[in-house]
C-alpha cells in the first residue's frame, strides 16, 4: 500500500482462490468503524458515511446505494473477511482521497500520488543491449550514470514496475528500484556508454529505448521500434536531428539526439495581467485580471479531464508578472502551444466581440530574428561527442513560429464562429510582448470588450465563459490533431492561412 | 584719371563683396541647406530647436490619424500643422498637432493629458519621441486600443516623413517594454498602415 508517507505492507488471505483482507486490518488505516448488529448486518462507518455488508451476499450498500463485489464478506474466527475490491468499489466512493486498487501490481495507491507503470523490456541490439522502457502515464525523467549504476530518476512519487527476470551478463547485472522513484541498473564490466532517446506513446504514455553499448562496440544501435502511433515530426524540431543516435567512438563529431515525437503535450494558458496590473477596467468596475483568471482556470480543468494533457497557469492568483516571466514558464516546461487570455478596451464604447492576435514582426524585427536563429553552439555530452544546441534570444524565439501561430488563431477563429461574437476583423498580426518570447506556437485571445457595458456584462456570466472555454478546448482539440498529422517535413506554412501583413508592412 | 582709377577700385570691392554674399549666404538659404549631419554618435541625436516652427507661419498639410468609427482601426485626417525647418522639428510639430484635443465626431487613440517631452531623430531614420507619462497612466488598456494609440504615433510620423523609418515612443525619457501590457515597444517600430482603415474607393468614371 502506497500513501504519502510512504509505502507499507497490506496483508491479505486467499479464501476459495479469493484474495481478501480482514476489515480489522483495514479499520486503523482508512480510520473506519466496524459494527455487525444483532440481525448479522456488517456496518463499516466513514466519517458519517456508511457501507453496509450482509454476509454471503456480494451486494453492498455504500452510503444507500447498491454496488456488487467480486465475493460476499467471509467470517474466519473472529474475523471479517472482505474481497479485495472492496477498497475500491466500496470504500473509494465514500473516501475523502482517492484509492486506486491495481491488482495486476498488488498495489494500493492512497491519495493523488504519482506512480507511474513502469515496464521494462530486454534485448540484445548491435554493440550491446538495448531496453525499452515504456512510462504510463507519461513522466519525466532524468538519467545519469554513477559509478557502475545508471540511475533513472522519474518525477514521480513511486513506481510501479515489472519485468521479466533479466539474467545477468557482461553489461547489465540487474535492475532495481530505489525509492521513491529511481531505476537503478547495476552496469557490468562490459559497459561503455549509452544512448537515450525518448518518444510518446498515443497521447498518455512514453517510451524510453536505452542503449548499453559495450566496450569495443563499433557498429550503430539500430533506430528505436516506432511506437503507435508514430507522428511524423513537427516542424518545431527545428535541428535536423536524425532519429538514430550514433555511438560516441569518435568523440568529436557531433552525438545527433532524437527528435521528440511530435505532439502537444504541454499547454501554458496565461491569465493575461495580474496583481497591481488590474488590465481593463469595466465601466460597471470588472476587471480583466478576474475575467482572465476565471476562464483560464475553466478552461485548464476541461483539458486537463478529458484530454488528460498537462495544463499550466502563468499564474493561479492575483499575482503581479511580467511578460518574460509568462513566457519563461512556458519555456521553461517546454510547452507545446501557449495562449495569452485577455479582454479588450476600445475608445468608442459601441465596439464588441473577440478579436485572435498572432505575433507580427516587421522587416526589421525579423531580419533581426533570422540572424539570430543562425546561432548554434555545439556542446559536449555526457558519454562522449558533441551536441548541437541552438543559442536563441528570447526577444526572438517566437519568429519560427509563426505559422503555426497563424494556423491557430484560425482555428480558434473558426471554434469562436457561431458561439462567441467576433469583432469581424479575423485573426490579425501585432507586435505583442507577451508572444515575442514564446518558443512554441503561441496566441493572444482578447475575449470581448470590457469597454462595452453590455459585453462587460455579458464576459462576467458563468454561461458566457463557459461558451469561450468550450470554443477554445475545440481548437486546441483541433490544433493538437492537426499537430498529429503533419507530415514530416515542416510543412505547417504549407497548412497554414496566408498571414496578413500586420507587423509592419505597409500598404 | 585718379578719380576714375579709384571708382574701378571701389566697383570691384563692392562686386567681391556681393560674390561672397551670393556664395556664403543667399544660395545656401535658397537651396535649403543645414549643416550636413553628424556621425552616428550620441551628439547626432539633436533635439528639435527650441525656436517654435509656427514662427515662420508657414504650414503644410498633413494627414493625422484618428479613431475609425469601427473602433477597430485609424482613419487619415488631413490637417494643416506648423512647417518645420528640420526633420525633427516637423516630426515635433506633427505629434504636438496630433496630441491636441479634438472634438467629436473625431476620437483620438492618444490618452487624456498626455503631452510631447522631447523628440529625436537618429542618423539611422529612427525617431525617438519621448511623451508623458498620462500616456501610460490613462489609457484604457486592451490590445486594440493600445495597437490604435502605438500606430497613431508611429503613423502620424512615418506616413508623413518618409525620411523617418522608425518610431520608438519613450515615456518619461525612459524606455518602457509596453503602454498598458500588450505592444512591444522596446524597439522603433516601423510604419504600419494594417490598423489603419482604408481609403474611400474614388468614384466611378462618369460618374458625378
Amino acid at each position: 500500500m502506497l500513501t504519502a508517507s510512504g509505502r507499507q505492507t497490506l496483508l491479505s488471505t486467499v479464501v476459495r482462490g479469493r484474495e481478501m483482507f480482514a476489515l480489522d486490518d483495514l479499520a486503523p488505516l482508512f480510520q473506519l468503524t466496524v459494527h455487525e448488529d444483532t440481525l448479522g448486518a456488517i456496518t463499516v462507518s466513514y466519517k458519517n458515511r456508511t457501507i453496509v455488508l450482509t454476509p454471503n451476499q456480494t451486494l453492498v450498500s455504500v452510503n444507500g446505494r447498491l454496488l456488487s463485489l467480486s465475493a460476499p464478506p467471509t467470517r474466519e474466527g473472529r474475523r471479517w473477511l472482505v474481497p479485495v475490491d472492496f477498497v475500491s468499489r466500496a470504500l473509494a466512493p465514500v473516501y475523502d482521497a482517492r484509492i486506486e486498487l491495481r491488482t495486476d501490481s498488488r498495489l494500493l495507491i492512497i491519495g493523488n500520488l504519482r506512480v507511474p507503470r513502469v515496464a521494462v523490456r530486454e534485448e540484445p541490439a548491435a554493440g550491446g543491449v538495448r531496453l525499452t522502457i515504456d512510462v504510463r502515464p507519461r513522466t519525466p525523467e532524468a538519467i545519469k550514470q554513477e559509478g557502475e549504476q545508471l540511475l533513472i530518476t522519474f518525477e514521480a512519487d513511486a513506481l510501479d514496475p515489472s519485468w521479466a527476470a533479466l539474467p545477468p551478463t557482461g553489461l547489465l547485472q540487474g535492475l532495481t528500484v530505489i525509492e521513491p522513484a529511481t531505476l537503478a541498473l547495476d552496469l557490468g564490466p562490459q559497459f561503455a556508454s549509452f544512448h537515450t532517446s525518448t518518444q510518446a506513446i498515443g497521447a498518455t504514455a512514453g517510451r524510453i529505448t536505452l542503449d548499453l553499448l559495450a566496450k569495443g562496440a563499433t557498429g550503430t544501435p539500430p533506430a528505436p521500434a516506432p511506437a503507435p502511433p508514430v507522428p511524423t515530426p513537427f516542424p518545431r524540431a527545428t535541428p535536423p536531428a536524425p532519429a538514430v543516435p550514433s555511438v560516441p567512438s569518435a568523440p568529436a563529431s557531433p552525438l545527433p539526439f532524437p527528435a521528440v515525437a511530435p505532439a502537444v503535450r504541454t499547454i501554458v494558458i496565461d491569465p493575461g495581467h495580474g496583481g497591481t496590473d488590474t488590465g481593463v477596467k469595466g465601466p460597471h468596475g470588472t476587471l480583466e485580471k478576474n475575467i482572465t483568471l476565471a476562464v483560464a482556470r475553466q478552461l485548464k480543468a476541461m483539458i486537463e479531464s478529458r484530454l488528460g494533457l498537462r495544463v499550466l497557469l502563468t499564474r493561479n492568483g492575483d499575482q503581479t508578472l511580467s511578460a518574460d516571466d509568462r513566457a519563461a514558464l512556458a519555456n521553461n516546461n517546454k510547452a507545446d502551444l501557449f495562449l495569452s487570455l485577455h479582454a479588450n478596451a476600445s475608445f468608442r464604447s459601441s465596439v464588441q466581440g473577440a478579436e485572435i492576435f498572432y505575433l507580427g514582426l516587421d522587416q526589421e524585427a525579423a531580419q533581426a530574428a533570422q540572424a539570430a536563429e543562425a546561432g548554434a553552439a555545439k556542446m559536449p555530452v555526457f558519454g562522449g561527442g558533441t551536441r548541437v544546441l541552438e543559442i536563441l534570444p528570447w526577444q526572438v524565439a517566437q519568429a519560427r513560429f509563426v505559422q503555426e501561430s497563424a494556423t491557430f488563431a484560425s482555428m480558434i477563429e473558426r471554434q469562436f464562429q457561431g458561439h462567441v461574437p467576433l469583432d469581424g476583423r479575423g485573426p490579425t498580426q501585432a507586435p505583442l510582448r507577451v508572444l515575442v518570447g514564446a518558443n512554441m506556437p503561441a496566441v493572444l485571445v482578447e475575449m470581448g470588450y470590457l469597454s462595452n457595458p453590455t459585453q462587460e456584462d455579458q464576459l462576467g456570466t458563468a454561461a458566457f465563459q463557459q461558451t469561450i472555454v468550450q470554443a477554445l478546448y475545440a481548437a486546441i482539440v483541433q490544433f493538437r490533431n492537426y499537430v498529429a498529422q503533419q507530415p514530416g517535413a515542416p510543412a505547417a506554412a504549407a497548412a497554414a492561412p496566408k498571414p496578413k501583413p500586420g507587423g509592419g508592412q505597409g500598404r | 584719371m585718379r578719380s576714375r582709377r579709384l571708382l574701378a577700385a571701389g566697383g570691384i570691392v563692392a562686386l567681391t563683396v556681393l560674390l561672397a554674399w551670393l556664395l556664403f549666404v543667399e544660395l545656401p538659404r535658397r537651396a535649403g541647406t543645414h549643416a550636413p549631419p553628424a556621425a552616428a554618435t550620441p551628439a547626432a541625436l539633436a533635439p528639435a530647436a527650441a525656436g517654435s516652427p509656427a514662427a515662420t507661419g508657414r504650414r503644410i498639410m498633413a494627414r493625422l490619424f484618428y479613431v475609425a468609427n469601427d473602433g477597430l482601426s485609424l482613419v487619415p485626417v488631413g490637417r494643416e500643422v506648423p512647417f518645420g525647418e528640420t526633420t525633427a522639428e516637423q516630426a515635433r510639430a506633427l505629434i504636438t498637432a496630433q496630441l491636441a484635443p479634438v472634438q467629436p465626431p473625431l476620437v483620438s487613440a492618444i490618452p487624456a493629458g498626455t503631452t510631447l517631452k522631447a523628440l529625436y531623430v537618429t542618423d539611422k531614420g529612427d525617431a525617438y519621441v519621448d511623451l508623458s507619462p498620462e500616456v501610460a497612466k490613462n489609457h484604457p488598456g486592451g490590445t486594440t486600443a493600445e495597437l490604435l494609440t502605438v500606430y497613431t504615433i508611429v503613423d502620424a510620423v512615418t506616413v508623413n516623413l518618409p525620411a523617418i523609418t522608425g518610431v520608438q515612443i519613450l515615456v518619461d525619457g525612459q524606455e518602457v517594454d509596453t503602454l498598458a501590457g500588450h505592444v512591444d515597444l522596446r524597439r522603433p517600430l516601423q510604419k504600419n498602415l494594417t490598423f489603419v482603415e482604408a481609403p474611400a474607393p474614388p468614384p466611378a468614371p462618369g460618374k458625378p
